[in-house]
Formats: C-alpha cells, structure tokens, sequence
C-alpha cells in the first residue's frame, strides 16, 4: 500500500504556514499531493551577518513578511480566500518567537473563514515532502531528515506511523556546516558554501574521523568538527577546498552508511532524503548510489522541497486532517514538539 | 462600523468589539494560559457576546506596542490575519497611548511606563486634550531612574500609568507631587483600543494590513546562543 490511499472526506484545500525558523512560507495543496503553490520567502540575507539565526530578527521578519506570503500564495493557486477549506500551521518544534507568528496567524484565517486549524510538527511535514513529488512510493522507507537542527534516521510504515531508528547525540549535520564554515570564515549558511568548494577539493585529502561509523544508528557530529577545527589550527597552509571535501565526505560516508544499513535491517522498500541538508549535492549522488547497491528505489525530493516550505505543511495537515481532525482554536507553538514514534517492540502496521 | 480590537502587548490580553453605541463586548485575561492561546477564543467570544457574525466587522485594531515582543507579535500577527481574511483596513495605536487615555480625566501631566523587562522601561508623557490625550514626548526606553530624573526635572504634579509603574514604585514613590494609577488600570485594555480606534477610524485614518509595523523601541539582541541552538 502506499501512504496516500486517499478517503473521500473534504477538506481538499489547504493552505500551510511554515514560520519555524528562518523561512517565511505558505503554500496551497489539493488533497495529499498536488502543490498548488507555494511561497518561501527566505530570511538568509538577514542572519548571514551573524553566521546563525538570530531568533529576535526571525520573529520580526516573520510579522512582517507573513501576510503578503500568504496572500500571495492563495492568488498563485488561482483562488479566492473563500476557496481554503482548511489551514494548517507548524506548531513546532522550532523558534518559539518564529512558531507563534505562524500558529497565531492560521488561528485567525481559520476563524474568520469557518474551517478547520489543524497543527503540524514540522518534522512530520519534512518526512513528508518525498510523497508531494513521488505519491507513490512504496512504505516502508527509510527517511534521513538532516537539517540545520536535526538529525534523524526514521522509518515510515504508513502516514502518521514512524519509528525512530537513529538520530544525533550531539550537534545536527548542517550545525556541522555551519561551525565549520564559520570556523574557516566561508560565510553563511555553511552548506552550499562548503558543499561548492567541496567540488574543486580533493575528499581523501585529509582523513578526517568517521565518528560511530559502525556503532548502531545514532550520529555525532560534534568530534567531527572539533578535528577540523584542530586541524586547520595545526595546518593553517591547507587548501581550503581541500579540508571542505574531506569534511563533507565525512560526514556523507556516516549518513549514507547509516542510511543504507537501516533500510537494509528494516526491509524498507526505498530511501528517501529529507531537511535542508538534502541539498548537498555529494549526498544526494551517494544516496543514489547506495540505492542502486542495494537494489532499493532512492528519492530525492527537489532542493526546494527539501528545505522548509510550507507545501510540506500543508500535505501533512492535510493527512492530520484524515487521522485525528482539527486542532483547536487554543493551540499554542511549542518548541520541543516531539514527533510520536511508535516504540520498537510493536509490530509492523 | 463594527471594529474588533486585539491587545496584548503586556501580561494581559484581551478582545473587544465596538460599534458606533460605544463597546459592544470585551474580554480580558490577566493570568494563566499565554497569549497564542487565547486570542483566538476570546475573539470568538466576544463576537457571540455581542450577537454579531466576524464578517461583519468593518476594520481591525491592534495594540502595536512598545510591550513584551512574543505577546505583541503574537497580537499583531493574529490581527493582521483577521483583518487579511476579511479584506478590511487596519488601526495601529500604541500601548502607551491606551494607558494613558484610560487616565485621561485629570489635569496632571500623565506618564505612561510599560515594564520593558532588564530593569527597564518604555515611557511616554501625555496631557489631558479636549475629546482624548495628547502625546508630548517621544516614546522611549530607559531605567527607572531615567524617567525618575525627568520627573524631578519638572515642577508639575504627575499621575503614572503601567506596569512599569508600579513595578518601580519604590522609585516613583520618593518623588513629590507623583501619585501611581491603581493596579486595575496597569495594564493597556482592548475596550480603551477599540474607543481609540473609533475615533482614528471616523477621520478614516486606515492602513492595510501589511502596513503596520510594531513598535520595539529596541534594535534586536543579536546573540546567537551556539551552545544552546
Ligand atoms: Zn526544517
């Protein structure tokens, strides 16, 4: 079976608002899959001086850029306001500041038009963004959501039914990128910026650690970014290109490693990827490869569904709508919102 | 024309709906659950309090501040989505004017002083004016003892307004002539934004949604907590 069997209960249309972090977002979907558009108005330029996220300068973006996403958003997908049968919302986990703009907004628009508010963990949408491009994708996959802020090796049998396989001890896989760009002085967000040099450099350059290759599912990238920091120190000649290709083939040989080994264990049928970090282009080839090894299908959602959107948002509040209903009018954000995973001892749906 | 009015720019948050017979329903709450919480319920219910349906409101009022950021953006952000959705204009008014017109029968100079947290304020003076009050200073922000100084500085009796107020008493107390409004009206009400924002609204004094800008009086904290991201 395939996640998106699809009952025939409305609501169909629904707008997402994705406001968790530095991303100012709101798209409209049709059922489970069809994006009908979606907007992200992307904050970078004004963090990039400080090298992170300053979550007081995200807040205040988010107040002021939200309206007109979203009215741009519902005029892209050719409707009136009238027309939105739901709205759907990240509730976290994210910026506290960030996710109450968002929550607050869809609250309102949900009340004034008469229909559902449905929360959304943000998690859960990123697990879902493969399904908006590949509808039918066999369950179970194994996801590898890796962003700035999380790191996780999930498997999805069925929509809303995930199990935790691995994830961080320590920092994120993009929190890597980002320490270590900023550590070398490379600029901000450190992904692209390693992951362009990385490809004039040579990856066995410098044979940075491989921390908790073989040990289980969960990942460290902390060490890891402590060595390179230590080495540049020791070797401040280097080729920059150099140690940014070997610091990505680092951490890219734990993730995919990890990732095939899963799928292999858990029968899953495919690996998708997931998170903004599914953007880097070293990853998103190995991951292929590794598919073709095992034999398993591999997908790899488009760089902007990788990042955060709010088509994600949508769909997954879309499918939140089908499991558990509306959320209600008093929701709040929460910035530690667990995804509920089922335990290992259960069976398989 | 209906007006709904959304304030929460300090502990307290609260709804109001008024119509050209004065304020129709209000609702505050002072304690306990947060702002994003409550907006949303309290506004459905004032709209079943005054027997009217939402889409009969004309134009949004919203408390822009200065005031503690997450509630006030949580206020504005709801409000900008209230009146986006129902394709009405906006009113903006300040926190500070709101207390100061809830004191607005007295002859004393009035000092507005919203608690701004890190020991300080943001504060703005008023007079009484025919009809309402008048802002005659710049709002700002400073400690206690700033707007202490500037008291002392003047030689007219004074009536303080807001939380900051209070919360500073010990301060204010020590000055003559200085008198601190009591505890029921510390905090801005969403009835006096909705009456403020009747009269902008008859000299038609709208701005559209997207327009509205918060007041902050401070330049964001740019420190980013590595450890703790
Ligand atoms: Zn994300």
């Amino acid at each position: 079976m395939t996640a998106l069997e699809t009952p025939q209960e409305t609501p169909a249309i629904v707008l997402g608002i994705e406001t968790s972090c530095d991303e100012t977002a709101a798209a409209v979907v049709s059922g489970p899959s069809a994006v009908l558009s979606s907007v992200i108005s992307s904050q970078v330029d004004l963090h990039a001086r400080y090298g992170g996220v300053v979550p007081e300068i995200a807040s205040r973006a988010h107040v002021e850029l939200l309206t007109p996403v979203v009215a741009q958003a519902v005029v892209e997908a050719g409707l009136s306001d009238h027309d939105v049968e739901a709205v759907a919302a990240t509730a976290g986990p994210g910026l506290i500041g960030s996710l109450l703009v968002g929550v607050s907004a869809a609250k309102s628009l949900a009340l004034v038009w008469d229909v559902p508010f449905v929360a959304v963990n943000h998690l859960e949408a990123h697990l879902y963004s493969s399904f908006l491009e590949e509808p039918d994708l066999e369950l179970p996959v194994v996801v590898l959501l890796v962003s700035g802020g999380h790191t996780l090796l999930v498997l999805m049998e069925a929509f809303g039914r995930y199990r935790l396989i691995g994830q961080t001890l320590d920092d994120a896989a993009g929190e890597a990128f980002d320490k270590v760009a900023r550590f070398m002085d490379l600029g901000y967000p450190g992904g692209p910026v390693i992951d362009r040099l990385a490809m004039t450099g040579n990856p066995e350059a410098v044979a940075f650690p491989r921390p908790m290759y073989e040990d289980g599912y969960d990942f460290s990238f902390s060490g890891l970014k402590t060595a390179v920091v230590n080495h540049v120190r020791n070797n401040p000649d280097l080729d920059v290109p150099d140690i940014a290709a070997s610091f990505q083939e680092a951490v890219v040989d734990v993730l995919i490693h990890k990732a095939r080994k899963a799928a292999g264990q858990y029968g899953a049928k495919g690996l998708c990827l997931a998170g903004g970090v599914a953007a880097n282009s070293s990853l998103r080839e190995r991951l292929l490869d590794a598919c073709v090894a095992a034999g398993i299908s591999g997908f790899l959602p488009s760089r902007s569904m990788c990042t955060d959107n709010a088509a994600m948002v949508a769909a997954a509040g879309w499918q939140r709508l089908q499991l558990d209903g509306p959320s209600p009018l008093d929701t709040g954000a929460d910035p530690n919102l667990p995804l509920p995973f089922i335990r290992s001892g259960e069976p398989a749906a | 024309m209906l007006i709904l009015g959304i304030e929460s720019a300090t502990q307290q948050v609260g709804c109001a709906l008024s119509g050209h017979e004065g304020v129709l329903a209000s609702a505050h709450s002072a304690r306990g659950r947060r702002h994003a919480e409550t907006i949303a319920p309290q506004i459905q219910f004032v709209t079943r309090q005054a027997r009217i349906e939402l889409r009969d409101v004309g134009c949004v009022a919203v408390d822009l501040g200065p005031g503690l950021y997450t509630g006030l953006r949580v206020g504005i952000s709801s409000a900008m989505a209230v009146a986006y959705a129902l394709g009405v204009p906006m009113i903006g008014v300040s926190s500070l004017d709101l207390l100061a017109f809830a004191v607005r029968h007295t002859n004393r100079l009035i000092v507005a002083a919203i608690d701004a947290r890190r020991s300080e304020l943001f504060y703005a003076f008023y007079r009484q004016v025919p009809g309402g009050i008048q802002r005659v200073s710049e709002a700002q922000v400073g400690t206690p003892d700033d707007l202490a100084s500037e008291l002392l500085a003047t030689s007219e009796e004074v009536l303080l307004v807001g939380d900051g107020a209070r919360r500073y008493c010990q301060v204010f107390d020590q000055l003559q002539k200085t008198e601190i409004a009591e505890q029921d009206l510390a905090h801005p009400s969403a009835a006096s934004l909705v009456q403020l924002a009747h009269a902008r609204a008859l000299r038609e004094e709208f701005v559209k949604p997207w327009e509205l800008k918060p007041i902050y009086l401070r330049v964001p904290d740019a420190d980013i907590n590595w450890n703790t991201r």
